[in-house]
């Protein structure tokens, strides 16, 4: 018979139900990233969660490390035509196409609405040109929000975005630009469809960025072999959901061994354990985007695993497992 | 502060309608007490590798036994799932979503089409007016039959084995209907087709629209159709399906 390892559990007893959540265990799930507190880990990837208005009527929104917009872009964009998602084995792809009301808008709606929250707001930033992104930046320079996070990566508009993520000296330049304009932390969030994800990364960090999301969407196509067409009206999309996590686990690392960085990643996180696996391989915090469609308490949920595992192992803060693997 | 989750219905029935067409019915009370007819549900399947929540129309309410009919149809791997549910199994859902149908008028026209006819049923039993009824088919007609308590029924199949051939237009046509409210439900291109109908004849029409979701609530953006005018909330010319919808004015949409 084999021997239980000590570190062998069944998944289960990590779920809400194991009883775990009923005993104290003094932790620590705060963490810092490039200067600004978390109370938790876990933030919303960009696109997942709107700007928290719907998911407010199943979430606590207080309980959220940070929430992490739609994307904006200066002026309102219409998207692209629909199809615009599809399913996959164990994902989905969209090909949204950054559909957003605006900075002005966003401004005056969306930022007040998550300012009833104790949550640190993070505002994600999509442009077609430099301008672009440097407008929106600057116009949100003054603005009460803790973080900005820059979309280099979508793979889904025709100009800007992944235009800007797939190129070291591209990446360096616009981090650079958007740097100046900047009044709080920038996050550059990266691009999985690249040949050396560690050489973008170190761009970005070359560029003065204060920290790093990843991953994005990774570029994919489903067809209709019944109509014999494309599914989505943009013929490709990003691919998500638990499908691409062991992609973006591998990826996270390589980035941690790379940039000295703090890292918020994410990539088919569905529950506290695979959080935990980014965490171990070097996040400082994670974000759960497709999840969200599918339960839609799944951040608060996420954030309950982690802490279970702590209880369980005795940890006593988070950052001790922050990067406790190797590095390959 | 947080309104809804995620409910474990149990399936009280299942039943083969037609080849692809199933007819199932759920229980769960909150979910049916707060129930209209034109909204829908968000199915989701047993099998972790199919994420998305199905959005199916809500075909019939029985508040006092807390229980919702869902008429759907097999399209794919998912709803392939769903039919092989026995009655005492669950299926998680969430809902009801989206706006619904309401009642206005005093002539009503119900106009369904293929897999958009389910939800007409449960509106036909709720509206108190005069109604007529008109059900378009590719060839085999279901639901048909119960519709008859309710309004006098047309039909249209698109080979003409049952009722007018063509369209369900064409039945309108050849059966002189006529009504100050048209609610319909149904492929685009009929939708299209009854759009135009109700602008020629000057009658008001609320249409249900389809298109492929993943939230199911609002936040994605995935499943919007073009406006007329822009939308308040996505400040753009595309209103969200699940949210904003997805029973739309006909004005409202363009298609």
């Amino acid at each position: 018979m084999r021997k239980r390892s000590k570190y062998s559990y069944c998944s289960e007893s990590l779920r809400k139900d194991s009883g775990l959540e009923r005993y104290e265990w003094n932790m620590n799930t705060k963490v810092n990233i490039a200067g600004i507190e978390w109370k938790n880990p876990v933030t919303t990837a960009s696109g997942t969660f709107g700007s928290g208005l719907e998911y407010s009527e199943f979430v606590d929104l207080n309980q959220i490390g940070a929430v992490t917009t739609k994307g904006v872009s200066s002026i309102p964009w219409t998207g692209n035509s629909t199809p615009r998602i599809a399913e996959t084995y164990g994902g989905m792809l969209n090909a949204v196409g950054l559909q957003n009301p605006g900075v002005d808008v966003f401004v005056k709606r969306d930022i007040p609405f998550l300012k009833q929250y104790d949550t640190r707001i993070i505002v994600n930033i999509c442009g077609k040109t430099t301008k672009d992104y440097c407008d929106v930046v600057e116009g949100l320079a003054d603005c009460d929000v803790d973080m900005l996070e820059i979309n280099i990566s979508c793979p889904n508009v025709k100009e800007g975005g992944i235009a800007f993520g797939q190129n070291c000296c591209q990446v360096e330049a616009i981090t650079k630009e958007v740097k100046k304009y900047a009044g709080q932390p920038v996050i550059m969030k990266l691009s999985p469809n690249v040949t050396d994800i560690t050489e973008i990364a170190k761009a970005a960090e070359a560029g003065g960025a204060d920290a790093i999301s990843l991953i994005n969407t990774l570029t994919g196509m489903k067809i209709d072999i019944h109509k014999r067409k494309f599914v989505l009206a943009n013929k490709t999309g990003g691919l998500s959901g638990p499908a691409i996590k062991p992609i973006a686990v591998r990826m996270v690392n390589q980035v941690a061994g790379a940039v000295k960085l703090p890292i918020i990643g994410m990539g088919g996180i569905m529950t506290g354990e695979d959080a935990l696996e980014f965490i171990m391989a070097g996040a400082t915090a994670v974000a759960v985007g497709t999840a969200n469609f599918i339960k839609p308490t799944a951040t608060m949920e996420v954030i309950q695993e982690i802490e279970n595992y702590m209880k369980k192992y005795k940890i006593e803060d988070i950052r001790e497992l922050i990067g406790c693997v190797d590095r390959v | 502060m947080v309104k809804i989750h995620k409910k474990t219905a149990v399936i009280t029935s299942q039943v083969q309608l037609t080849e692809d067409i199933y007819s199932m019915w759920i229980r769960d009370g909150e979910t049916a007490a707060g129930a209209k007819p034109g909204q829908f549900l968000s199915l989701y399947c047993k099998s972790e590798s199919r994420l998305l929540p199905r959005p199916v129309s809500i075909c019939e309410i029985d508040k006092e036994k807390g229980t919702l009919r869902l008429v759907y149809r097999v399209v794919g791997g998912g709803t392939e799932e769903f039919s092989h549910y026995n009655t005492g199994d669950t299926i998680e859902v969430l809902g009801p979503l989206g706006n619904g149908f309401h009642a206005e008028g005093s002539r009503a026209i119900l106009i369904g089409g293929g897999i958009g006819i389910p939800p007409m049923l449960e509106l036909a039993k709720q509206l108190d007016c005069g109604k007529r009824i008109v059900l378009g088919y590719r060839d085999i007609t279901f639901l048909d039959k119960e519709f008859e308590k309710y309004g006098k029924v047309s039909i249209s199949t698109e080979d003409g084995s049952s009722g007018t051939k063509g369209n369900v237009i064409d039945a309108i046509k050849a059966n002189l209907l006529e009504g100050d409210i048209i609610y319909a439900c149904g492929p685009i291109p009929m939708l299209r087709g009854v759009k135009a109908f109700a602008m020629e004849h000057g009658i008001k029409a609320q249409l249900s629209m389809e298109e492929r979701m993943a939230c199911g609530i609002g936040a994605c953006l995935a499943c919007v159709c073009k406006s007329g005018k822009k939308d308040p909330h996505t400040n753009v010319n595309n209103k969200r399906i699940c949210k904003d919808g997805p029973v739309f004015y006909a004005e409202e949409v363009e298609i």
